[in-house]
Formats: C-alpha cells, sequence, structure tokens
C-alpha cells in the first residue's frame, strides 16, 4: 500500500516514516529541495495539529463519533495524536434510533477496541419525554431532531469543544464555516459573526455555557478521506462496501426498506447490489447502485462519480437551497 | 501530490467567482448536481448562460444581496497538484477577510478588469499579499474578450503593475490574460491571443515552485503538550513533547536547546503514533522524545543550540485591526496568541497607521479601526520566541484576543525586536 502511494508522488521524494527514503540528504545549510510531503501528509498533520491544540487548550472536549467513515478517520486521527497515551476525551453519539445495525456493531466493536467511553444522546428519550415532536407522515425524518439532544448532552456534561469530522466540501454552507467553530449558549452557529482565523493560531475563547465545534477535517474533501482510508486501512462498517439490500426508489434516491421507512404508493422494493457512500439516519440517508467491495473500487467508482456524496444520498439536504444553514444556526452539526 | 493554498481577490464584477467556477469545472471538480443547482438558479435568474459564479454563493444572506460575506474555503484537483481556493470578497469593508485569507497561502491571484486596469482595489490587495508574504503573487487580466485581446491593453496593465509593485516587498509575480467567461488561458491556451506565450493559469498553478518557500534551515519547534502515558505499564517511562514544526530539520541524535529553560540536550527519537521518524520537517507533526528528562512544556520551543530564535518581551509588529467594535491605540491590553504560547500584551506604541491603498504613513492616527493597518510596539507579559515574520510565517505572526468578548481582533506581523526610539 505505502509502495503504491509512493509512486503517485514525484520522483526525489521520500517517505519518512514509512521505511521508505533516499541516502541521507547533504549537510544543512543547503537542504535538498526533495523535502515533499503529499497532501494527505499535509492534510494529516493539519488535523493532528488542530485535535492536539483542542486537547490542550479546552478542558471538556469530546469527539463526535456516528460510525460514519468520516467519523472513523477522526477517530484514527485522534488516537495517532495521542499514542501511545489513550484518548484523552470521550466519544459522543447522537443516536436518532433509526441507525442502521451494522453501525452500531461497528460503534461498540471500535470502543470496546479503544477502550474509550461512549456517551449516547438518544433522540428516542427526548420523544418520549416530550422534548422534541416526533415529524408526521412517510418522510418524516429525525435528522433535525438530533440538534436537541446534542446540545442537552453538552450541557449536561459541561463540554466545551465538540470535534467532528464535517468537511468544507461537503456543502456550501460548511465551506464558510471555521475550523473552530464559535457557538453561543443556545448552541448556534452565526455565520456572519465568525472568528477570524489566521496562520494555525485557533482562539478557543468562550465564556461559560459557550462552546467551540471543532472540525479538524475541515479542508479534506470526499476523495481525501477514502484515500486516507486505503492508506490507512481504517476499517469502516461493512454498508460501505457493496451488499444485496432491499432498496426502492424515491426522489431519484435509493432508500433502504426498512420498519422506519414505510414506503408509498408506486414505490416497489427490489434488491440490489448497493454501497453506502455517506451513513446517517436510515430515514435520509441513500445508497448507490454498486459493485465495490474493496476500498480500491470504492475509490475507482468515486474517481468516475458524477454527483457529490450529499447530492447522491442525502435526502435532508432537498428541502431547500438553504437546509443545511438552517440546521447550523439552530446548533447542528 | 502536492497541496497548494491559494488566497483569492477581487469584487464579483472583476469576474473572479466565474474564474473559480470555471477552473472548477473545467478539472471535472465541479459534479453534475452541483451543476444542475447552477443552472436552475442561473435561470430563474434571468442569466443567458450558466452563471458558474452562482455556485460560490453559499449563505442565505450572500444570494439575497448578491455579495460574498466571508472567506470560503474550496478544494480541486488536478492529476499534478491538489488546491485548497480561500476565496475572499474584494470590497474594502472585507480586509480583514483577505487577510485571513493570505495568512496562509503559498500564492495569491488578484484578478484585474482589462477594461478597468489597475484599481485602488488592486493596490489594496497586491499591498495586503506582500504585508502577509504571500510567496507568489498572479495577476490575472481578466476580460480580455471585451478589450479585443489587445496586447497592448495587457502591456499597459502589466506595467502600471509592475511600477507600482516595486515599492511593496515581493518576490514572485507573474502576468496572465485571461476571460474567465469563455475560459481563455485558464486551462487550455487561448487562440485568440497568439501574442502571449507564457503560461495558462492552471499549468501555472501547477507548476510553481513551492517547496522552498519553507524555511528548512532554523529548527522551530513549538511544543503543542506532552504525552506521558504513566499509567500504561509498558510506557511507564514514556515522556514525548508533540508539535508541528514551523522550521528546520530534527534528527535523532541532533542537539537541541529547549528556550526558555535554556537547557541542551540530543534528540533520542522521533516519533509519529508509534512509527519512528527518521528526519522530520515543516509541516510535520511529530513527537520528540529527548535523551534527559527535562522539564517541557506546552509553549515551549526547540531549536539547535547556535540559532535560537529572538527571546523577548518587546516587539514591534505591523498589525491589521479585525474589530468592528473596538479600536486599537496606545494603552491597549489584550490577550496574545504566538506559536503555542499565550501572554497578554501591552501597547505600549501605536506608532503610525498605513493607508493601504496609498502607503502613506499617517502618525497623527488616534486608533486602528476595523480593516485598518498600523506600526505598533507592543510589551508581553512573558517573554516569546519569535523571528522576523518575513523568515518565517510561523515564528512571526501572532493574533490579538480582546479579553472582554474573546473575539479575535488582530493580526500581527513581528518586524523584531523593539528598540528605544
Amino acid at each position: 500500500m505505502f509502495h503504491r502511494l509512493f509512486s503517485r508522488v514525484a520522483s526525489g521524494v521520500f517517505w519518512v516514516g514509512a521505511g521508505l527514503r533516499k541516502a541521507a540528504p547533504a549537510v544543512l545549510p543547503f537542504a535538498p529541495v526533495s523535502y515533499a510531503l503529499s497532501h494527505l501528509q499535509v492534510l494529516e498533520a493539519e488535523s493532528i495539529f488542530i485535535i492536539r491544540e483542542v486537547a490542550a487548550e479546552l478542558d471538556r472536549p469530546v469527539l463526535l463519533f456516528s460510525g460514519g467513515k468520516d467519523s472513523a478517520v477522526m477517530l484514527h486521527l485522534a488516537v495517532k495524536a495521542f499514542w501511545p497515551a489513550p484518548l484523552p476525551f470521550p466519544l459522543l453519539h447522537v443516536d436518532t434510533g433509526h441507525n442502521f445495525p451494522e453501525v452500531l456493531q461497528y460503534r461498540d466493536e471500535r470502543v470496546a477496541e479503544l477502550g474509550a467511553r461512549l456517551i449516547v444522546a438518544s433522540v428516542q428519550d427526548a420523544i418520549d419525554a416530550g422534548r422534541v415532536t416526533e415529524e408526521k407522515g412517510p418522510r418524516a425524518s429525525r435528522n433535525r431532531l438530533q440538534t436537541q439532544p446534542l446540545l442537552e448532552a453538552i450541557e449536561q456534561h459541561g463540554f466545551n469543544a465538540v470535534l467532528g469530522g464535517a468537511r468544507r466540501d461537503e456543502e456550501k454552507a460548511r465551506a464558510k464555516e471555521r475550523v473552530y467553530s464559535f457557538r453561543d449558549e443556545f448552541g448556534q452557529w452565526d455565520p456572519k459573526n465568525q472568528r477570524p482565523e489566521l496562520w494555525s493560531l485557533y482562539n478557543g475563547r468562550h465564556r461559560r455555557g459557550e462552546h467551540l465545534r471543532v472540525f479538524p477535517l475541515s479542508n479534506w474533501t470526499e476523495l481525501d478521506v477514502w484515500q486516507y482510508i486505503e492508506r490507512e486501512g481504517v476499517a469502516l462498517p461493512s454498508l460501505y462496501s457493496s451488499h444485496r439490500r432491499e432498496v426502492f426508489l424515491r426522489d431519484g434516491m435509493l432508500m433502504a426498506a426498512s420498519p422506519f421507512l414505510p414506503t408509498l404508493p408506486g414505490e416497489t422494493v427490489t434488491t440490489q447490489a448497493v454501497r453506502f457512500r455517506t451513513v446517517g439516519d436510515m430515514t435520509c440517508t441513500a445508497c448507490v447502485a454498486s459493485t465495490a467491495s474493496t476500498v480500491e473500487q470504492v475509490l475507482a467508482e468515486l474517481l468516475a462519480s458524477r454527483v457529490t456524496e450529499r447530492g447522491a444520498s442525502r435526502a435532508d439536504d432537498r428541502f431547500s437551497d438553504t437546509a443545511m444553514e438552517d440546521r447550523k444556526r439552530e446548533g447542528y452539526f | 501530490m502536492e497541496l497548494l493554498r491559494l488566497a483569492t481577490a477581487g469584487s464579483v464584477d472583476d469576474g473572479k467567482s466565474t474564474l473559480i467556477g470555471r477552473l472548477l469545472f473545467d478539472t471535472k471538480s465541479l459534479r453534475e448536481d452541483q451543476l444542475a443547482a447552477v443552472e436552475r438558479t442561473s435561470h430563474a435568474r434571468g442569466d443567458e448562460y450558466v452563471n458558474l459564479a452562482l455556485h460560490l454563493d453559499g449563505l442565505k444572506a450572500e444570494r439575497e444581496q448578491g455579495i460574498t460575506i466571508d472567506v470560503a474555503y474550496r478544494s480541486f484537483a488536478t492529476a499534478k497538484r491538489r488546491f485548497i481556493i480561500a476565496d475572499t470578497p474584494g470590497h474594502w469593508q472585507y480586509t480583514r477577510n483577505m487577510v485571513t485569507g493570505a495568512s496562509t497561502a503559498d500564492l495569491a491571484l488578484i484578478l484585474v478588469d482589462a477594461r478597468k486596469g489597475v484599481l485602488e482595489q488592486t493596490r489594496r490587495h497586491a499591498f495586503i499579499a506582500s504585508l502577509l508574504r504571500v510567496p507568489h503573487l498572479v495577476l490575472c487580466v481578466n476580460k480580455m474578450d471585451l478589450v479585443d485581446y489587445d496586447a497592448g491593453v495587457f502591456e499597459r496593465i502589466r506595467e502600471e503593475f509592475r511600477q507600482f509593485s516595486m515599492k511593496l516587498d515581493m518576490s514572485d509575480l507573474s502576468f496572465i490574460p485571461i476571460s474567465a467567461l469563455g475560459g481563455d488561458n485558464l486551462v487550455t491556451r487561448s487562440t485568440k491571443m497568439p501574442w502571449y506565450q507564457g503560461a495558462t493559469l492552471l499549468h501555472h498553478l501547477e507548476n510553481v515552485h513551492i517547496a522552498s518557500d519553507r524555511d528548512l534551515i532554523h529548527l522551530r519547534f513549538p511544543v503543542q503538550g506532552v504525552i506521558r502515558p504513566a499509567s500504561a505499564k509498558k510506557f511507564h517511562d514514556y515522556r514525548a513533547c508533540t508539535g508541528q514544526l514551523l522550521g528546520g530539520v530534527m534528527r535523532p541524535g541532533d542537539e537541541v536547546r529547549v528556550l526558555p529553560s535554556g537547557f541542551t540536550t540530543r534528540i533520542k527519537a522521533l516519533e509519529f503514533a508509534g512509527r519512528p521518524v527518521a528526519e522530520a520537517f515543516p509541516p510535520m507533526s511529530v513527537s520528540v522524545l529527548l535523551e534527559e528528562e527535562l522539564d517541557v512544556s506546552r509553549g515551549d520551543m526547540l531549536c539547535r543550540p547556535g540559532n535560537p530564535p529572538t527571546v523577548g518581551q518587546d516587539i514591534d509588529a505591523m498589525v491589521c485591526w479585525l474589530s468592528d467594535q473596538t479600536v486599537l491605540n496606545t494603552g491597549a491590553r489584550l490577550a496574545i496568541k504566538h506559536t503555542t504560547r499565550v501572554a497578554r500584551a501591552l501597547v505600549k506604541k501605536l506608532h503610525y497607521r498605513l493607508d493601504v491603498n496609498t502607503l502613506h504613513r499617517d502618525d497623527q492616527s488616534p486608533g486602528l479601526k476595523l480593516n485598518e493597518v498600523g506600526r505598533v510596539t507592543l510589551r508581553t507579559t512573558a517573554p516569546l520566541f519569535f523571528d522576523a515574520y518575513r523568515r518565517n510565517r510561523g515564528t512571526g505572526g501572532f493574533i490579538l484576543i480582546d479579553e472582554n468578548s474573546n473575539a479575535t481582533v488582530g493580526a500581527g506581523m513581528i518586524h523584531g525586536p523593539a528598540v528605544e526610539r
């Protein structure tokens, strides 16, 4: 795997840390120009720096962990950032109650393997207690309902930094969000009043009750994430590779058949070979027809894909052009 | 694949959004669903063409008001390089956004409308790029289609800008005649401007040499934290300091000095996530294990014994003020963040305000307001380990934080230690 990556990098370049390197460079001060890093190494170094800054400057951080590929990469980076020490913060999963079972299984395996502490904020509990009201109708989704349990968990545990795997290439409102995204005491994002972010000098100051959302993968793209998963051998839930599943077509997207998502008249369930590009709530995450069963094959499909991951698989962004911005203002991820 | 960060500046009228939209489109970085959304919006607005600029307006207020408010970061890749664009609005009110975008940029791309030539705004953008020491500058003369692809127009603008840029500190300057709307000289060479022999914009972005922009001579390793997993039996005596290199090269066995203590020791090992690292250089994040157990903690810095940064509490710097709520004046007290160090700073003197349009120095300025730039002397409560910003952006840059509002209110570029005057 390393060899292949190595071959992609321009000649004269060497890979430090993987055992591959050329002869020692000339004596300083005439440093050779071969001190090159690949974009993945630069992005990784930046993310690790950010995660370490959070742990150093904020006393109560938490890492959002949904079991999706971005949070899998986040967890992988966090483990690397503090090795050989254990993770200095717990994981938080906002559970909509409409999870793919494969994802829950993956979540629990990862948590057990790392000996990490997992906190689950349950949307079902919030509904049962009457704190949030479930949407009605066949297109009801609990996606938006996640905000309330998330904010409650932040308040209950006194978290002041919430690390998440959101990326700027995902959505146009996210393209404008800072790495350290300040949230007021209501968890709200104010896009017009963001702190300028210069060099790698992050400002994590806040008052009691306020907090920061921190996005170390801000500058990564979907392709970067997959290339990194391949390079590092990051484990993912089985949903990300091709499998046979009962699906039906809705609004041009392939939705997984499940008790949480009743079909409408005219929608027929068929069994197809599919995989997921993103993983979220079962009611709003679509899959794509695919036979890719290895990371390499997924990468090949991705390079040929003509649709973005949110366009291909997120029903929640189709409500309006500013759906994400609206949710973020309310305190969403 | 190498990563290049670029900052773009210009107003909507310059065709900047069209240019970026075009780059994304021509490098196949815009996907079908994004393009369909652009087509829908273009149609709804009554545009006669697919207005690629629309892809870049992210926020509701921007769409409503037809303006760009904030820095947007976008990625695209070609077979040769991976790019991150910090796209900043060009209006004077948004100087602070351009300063933000330029702070991490390898290259600044400034657009000029061929019909209008070099404007006050162009000069301001060029000044900010030089102030932030963006190593490479590209001036794109856009809308060449509207001046009949006239070589004379391009030459005149180039000459005018060159005259102005002599007053600035700029190392690498390129000029490219383009038409963003038609895609001329962006990705493919224009057939309409045979008189232009230089590279297309994308070719330039793919090939401009950025590896030597880093300082690989002066070791600068600000300590971010210390990893000491005392609880784990196997790693009972493990102790490593973490950080990201801002300058120089480190190898196991190298002699290093720890600031502020001044103790000297050797590097026992370099690691990253349990793997040995033979050699570390910017911008790598690594763990450093030292031969001797010295007291090292966050905010300290490792350097070479014979080549330390300046250690001092009196600092001479240029500051760009970023706040519309407060003013920077002599006597102001603020928090300062520099590398991994935090201290408090007193503004001992505001020497002058620099007019970013004319470069005129106003030494009667009562204080710096939003988007204004000035020369200050600061006194910090703790020593900082710094270099001149022109030598190292990482050890020469700092931010100022208002301790009342917690807002980031200033960006500073260090000239050097303050001298009495």
